[in-house]
């Protein structure tokens, strides 16, 4: 027979929880003074030798949120966020104006430890960028830049890596094979791991799941749910329904300029700008 | 970008295709309710009969608009505009289908009060008929044009149709306690008030739901809430 009292008690004691949850007032979108920002991005331009490809962004990304970019090819999304980590600086011609603070260093000062902040800002790209090592050579590679420890240390920290982008089950048998052998989602995760081993606070995901299949796709989503307890991700995406899923935040960027950024609800249901209802709707030209 | 101009041409075809649905269960509603008056007026029981069958044909259609409703959520997951509207259409045309339910049950009424004599009571159900149907009318005018002022100015005609149905109620209550062998019939003669009330109701709803779809505000119970 079905335990009805149990149903019941459980049923009472969900509504129990819903009340004690109504009694706290709900809260309406937090400010802007409120929220605490990671990454405060005051009037940013970007250069391309003459060919201006920012034009005065300013946004607050907030902490251990996940904040999309969404926006038409070419609209800056990358531009902007391969900023944050100066890796634009690998190009001669390529330079930024404006100000990057995060937490509170204007990350754009020359004085500024590249390597330092590249260690604090990890960043995934659009195809999976495996080295051509072995699995666990693809974490230690970077842990043994940053930081000096033995074989055993280093043992924990490949482990604990590869368990935090969900990918330890799957590989912990075959640490010593290539990781180039990998299937293209667990490639994707492996980059995701060797990120995590150095111990980032931002991770910057260019378009994470636009080489992978639905499945590997819907592990990665997942992943980006549980890291943002950590970590604070920012990620551009050209598939709206991801950003719709994962994101708590979305910023819309359009030739250069952020026309619109609010909570991924608000965006999504009930846009401010006609730019952006254009663009996600897809009634765009 | 291709392929999402691609999709969306698809998802403009089915909205609009969903929208002529919904105007064509509107239609069928409006003259359901419109016939239903006359009969009443006119102690046609024939017509009577016939609207209470054609009624089957609204609910008909009512599934229809929303299985399509629930397609095009499915497969184009659609955003902003694109979902107010179908969110608003499912609301809507479930209001509808409630619509044809009033009229059939105000020509269930007919049937029985058009084999009684007149009680000469001075129920104007014409003048709170013109009423509600004018309201119904509006609604969907407010729909098809996708106008929130319009939507607006029926919320306020609500209140004078419900202050008719008070004063009909209170009227035949009344007469209960001096004409109890009337009984049934005064109640029946309630009953097609309540009918033309609640009609006025849905076309109310359908005002909100086009202010939701145009503006994306939800302004039901805004008093409710605001205490």
């Amino acid at each position: 027979m079905i335990p009805m009292m149990k149903i019941r008690e459980e049923q009472s004691l969900y509504t129990e929880r819903i009340y004690e949850k109504r009694e706290s007032p709900i809260q309406p979108m937090p400010s802007k003074a409120t929220v605490p920002s990671k990454v405060s991005v005051r009037s940013l331009n970007f250069y391309y030798g003459k060919n201006q490809a920012l034009f005065d962004n300013s946004i607050e990304i907030v902490e251990n949120k996940v904040t999309a970019v969404i926006g038409p090819s070419g609209c800056g999304k990358s531009t902007h966020l391969r900023v944050y980590n100066r890796i634009f600086e690998l190009y001669r011609e390529q330079r930024a104006e404006g100000e990057i603070r995060i937490d509170g260093q204007n990350i754009l000062d020359p004085s500024v430890d590249v390597l330092k902040l590249r260690q604090k800002i990890g960043m995934i790209f659009q195809k999976p960028t495996p080295f051509p090592m072995s699995i666990y050579e693809n974490i230690a590679y970077g842990l043994r830049l940053h930081f000096k420890m033995s074989r055993s240390e280093m043992d924990g920290r490949v482990e604990q890596a590869l368990k935090a982008a969900a990918l330890w089950d799957e590989v912990h048998g075959k640490l010593n094979q290539p990781g180039t052998a990998l299937s293209g989602g667990q490639q994707q995760r492996l980059c995701i791991a060797r990120t995590l081993a150095v111990e980032p606070e931002i991770i910057l995901m260019d378009e994470p799941c636009s080489a992978i299949d639905p499945i590997a796709t819907a592990k990665i989503e997942e992943l980006i749910e549980e890291l943002k307890i950590k970590y604070t991700i920012c990620l551009v995406t050209h598939n709206m329904q991801q950003a719709a899923r994962v994101s708590d935040y979305t910023a819309f960027f359009f030739q250069g300029r952020i026309v619109e950024y609010g909570e991924t609800g608000q965006i999504f249901q009930k846009p401010k700008e006609k730019k952006t209802e254009e663009y996600i709707t897809g009634r765009f030209g | 970008m291709k392929k999402g101009i691609l999709m969306s041409s698809v998802l403009r075809r089915e909205i609009e295709q969903l929208k002529k649905m919904l105007l064509s269960v509107g239609a069928m509603v409006e003259d359901a309710i419109a016939k239903a008056i006359y009969a009443l007026k006119q102690r046609d029981v024939v017509l009577a009969e016939a609207i209470i069958k054609a009624d089957r044909e609204i609910d008909a259609m009512e599934v229809r608009v929303e299985e399509e409703c629930l397609k095009i959520l499915a497969l184009h997951q659609p955003v902003a505009q694109d979902l107010r509207f179908v969110v608003a259409v499912m609301k809507i045309n479930n209001d509808l289908e409630r619509m044809g339910d009033l009229a059939a049950n105000i020509a269930k009424r007919t049937r029985y009060l058009a084999a009684q004599p007149s009680l000469g009571l001075p129920l104007d159900f014409a003048g709170m008929a013109a009423k509600s149907q004018a309201m119904v009318k509006r609604s969907l005018d407010a729909l098809v044009n996708g106008d929130p002022v319009l939507a607006r100015q029926i919320l306020k005609d609500d209140d004078a149709v419900d202050r008719m149905r008070k004063d009909m109620e209170d009227l035949v209550l009344t007469e209960i306690q001096l004409r109890p062998q009337f009984t049934t019939h005064l109640l029946k003669l309630a009953s097609v008030a309540r009918h033309l009330e609640r009609l006025a109701d849905m076309a109310t709803n359908i005002a909100e739901d086009v202010i939701y779809m145009v503006e994306g505000e939800i302004i039901r119970h805004k008093d409710a809430l605001s205490e």
